[in-house]
């Protein structure tokens, strides 16, 4: 235990040490990266602004010619108007926010425990089977839902899942990519010995689980939970779930954007509103994220 | 005859062994029993579905009915609108896959030499793009046709145009324009993996590098920094592999459903056509299967190619 702490301390000093480019870089090449980073991000973030910019674009300044990339008056008409449109459905606005929250909340907490649970037996027990469920996660990394959506569907309606919450949630429990990164980041994480001692100690498995593993990998739930907002925030759900009342957010707001020129800025609008969730998660906990997807390679 | 003695004798203690080790373990498939269990029946389930009902004729009403080779010899002989779809899939990834795969470590490794403030902010920026799924739908309005869509109306008000690109409907465009937006979107997850793996990388690797000779930083990421990359080069591989085939939803958003003559189509429209709008799940089952197999071909290739990077 003491030794592994050491062993810790000694690893900070190092990477915190300022690094030392060394007698490898030129000024040359220090300008034209400098340079070409500065191409790239304006490619990157142009369309970005543009999208922040049309949200707050009163209408006559979205229809204007020369079209104008900024916005001159900004208001909130967009927003308001999306209020309007939501105050007219028969589902509250409100419901369908439920649903979104609801769902993410589920399946990313399952998620993160199953996925954690498999992870750690994956990675520091060792069993029968254990090396060729690996192959088949890594496999599965390219398994998407648009190759598998067919017989998922099939797969559902034998279970009675389609047109339920549990259309969206379950698949979403068991996605591979939380299982992954969760047990890459494991083995450089979680010290053996210390797994060691706490057998010894008397410690049951799940004790051990629960009290020694899951602190140890909480920048990897950041991670997970960056991914469940993404992919919970991005799944309309339209070819699972056909009650309006259960159906996402992300729907209801699709809607409002295939509505053509009439719609246009609330469309716009909308368009910012989808951006902001997943992007905010991705700002408050991009440490943490980077922490876990260093140790995210595959072995060979 | 001692030689084969002796095997049987290892393979007996080795079975012994796994036995063993089955014994003490078996908890472990209790751990594993939940997330198994889904991960199954949600995704390896569905891929042994497909495949076996790529050989048959199934409507959802009736019973699937087995065809044999069928469905494959339509695809390949018959398809005209498959073949469309396979070459604009193919020109779509070849040119997104390696361009997003390269950027995405060109970037990081940019990235890495700047100050810690700076390099949080351009992750963010270039990761962006690709975090939220529909954020893409912005260059819908900004390739739009009329005079409303900014490329064309700055173009024209400049005087470079005389009357506006139907970047959307125009057979010429349309594959470029699809390529652009699907560049615009690639550094995502095995980006993240890249940017992370450059700050994992031993400093004092650089040191014995410089001490043995290396000159500039071109030497260093070959001789260096790459093949410490390796395990995040190949994470990223699959990530660049899933999403350049994978190309859908960015043709149907740009260009609508069926995109006009077909000048866009992917073989993901093409699945989507058959599964969703005809039900014909057989035919449907077979392009997944083909993706899936080419897929999981391309990725075996270029792991063996990231094998023998920096040796």
């Amino acid at each position: 235990m003491e030794a592994t702490r050491q062993v810790d301390v000694s690893k900070l000093k190092v990477s915190k040490k300022k690094f030392n480019p060394g007698p490898a870089r030129s000024r040359a090449g220090n300008i034209t990266n400098f340079l070409f980073l500065c191409a790239v991000g304006v490619f990157m973030v142009l369309p970005l602004v543009y999208t922040v910019c049309n949200a707050f674009k009163p209408l006559d300044e979205l229809f204007i010619f020369p079209p104008r990339f900024f916005v001159r008056n900004p208001t909130l008409e967009n927003f308001q108007n999306i209020g309007v449109l939501m105050s007219q459905s028969w589902v509250p606005f409100s419901r369908y926010i439920f649903n979104t929250v609801f769902m993410t909340v589920v399946a990313t907490f399952f998620h993160i425990i199953f996925a954690s649970l498999a992870a750690y037996v994956l990675e520091k027990r060792e069993f029968p089977g254990r090396k060729v469920m690996f192959k088949v996660i890594v496999l599965s990394l390219m398994f998407t839902p648009a190759v598998t959506g067919i017989p998922n569907y099939i797969i559902m309606s034998k279970l009675g899942m389609v047109d339920t919450y549990y259309a969206l949630i379950i698949p979403y429990i068991g996605g591979s990519m939380g299982l992954y990164l969760m047990k890459q980041f494991m083995t450089s994480s979680i010290p053996n010995a210390l797994l060691e001692a706490a057998r010894i100690d008397g410690a049951s498995e799940l004790r051990i689980f629960t009290g020694i593993v899951m602190p140890l990998v909480k920048p990897a739930w950041m991670t997970m939970i960056l991914f469940s907002v993404q992919s919970m925030w991005g799944a309309s759900g339209s070819t699972v779930i056909f009650t309006e009342a259960k159906k996402p957010l992300t729907y209801a707001l699709g809607q409002i954007v295939t509505g053509g020129l009439a719609r246009a800025g609330a469309g716009a609008a909308v368009g910012l509103i989808m951006l902001i969730p997943p992007l905010s998660v991705f700002i408050f906990s991009q440490t943490q994220i980077l922490d876990t997807m260093a140790s995210s390679g595959l072995k060979d | 005859m001692k030689a084969t003695a002796e095997s049987k004798a290892i393979k007996l203690q080795d079975k012994k062994l796994r036995f063993k080790m089955l014994k003490q373990n078996w908890d472990c498939y209790f751990y594993i029993a939940p997330y198994g269990l889904i991960f199954f029946t949600f995704t390896v389930l569905p891929v042994l579905i497909s495949i076996a009902l790529s050989f048959t004729y199934f409507n959802v009403l009736e019973l699937p009915k087995f065809i044999g080779l069928e469905n494959y010899k339509n695809l390949i002989a018959n398809d005209d609108i498959f073949l469309t779809a396979v070459k604009n899939t193919l020109i779509i990834a070849i040119i997104t896959g390696p361009v997003g795969y390269l950027s995405a470590l060109m970037f990081a490794w940019f990235i890495n030499e700047l100050s810690p403030v700076v390099r949080a902010i351009m992750v963010t920026i270039m990761y962006a793009p690709s975090i939220s799924g529909g954020a893409y739908m912005i260059w819908k309005v900004m390739f739009s046709g009329d005079t409303y869509g900014w490329i064309n109306g700055t173009l024209i008000n400049l005087g470079i145009l005389t009357e506006p690109i139907q970047f959307l409907t125009n057979t010429d465009w349309m594959i470029w324009v699809c390529v652009i937006v699907m560049v615009w979107m690639s550094l995502g997850a095995g980006f993240l993996s890249n940017v992370a793996g450059f700050r994992t990388i031993d400093r004092s690797q650089y040191e014995a590098g410089y001490v043995e000779g290396i000159r500039n930083r071109w030497q260093e990421l070959w001789f260096i920094t790459l093949p410490s990359m390796r395990p995040q080069m190949m994470f990223s591989a699959v990530m660049s592999i899933t999403s350049a085939f994978t190309v859908g939803d960015v043709t149907t958003t740009l260009f609508g459903f069926p995109s006009t003559d077909y000048a866009a189509h992917t073989i993901l429209n093409h699945l989507g056509d058959y599964g969703t709008t005809r039900f014909e799940m057989g035919y449907a089952c077979a392009i997944a299967t083909l993706l899936f197999v080419t897929m999981v071909g391309v990725n075996e290739i270029i792991q063996r190619i990231l094998g023998k990077v920096g040796q």
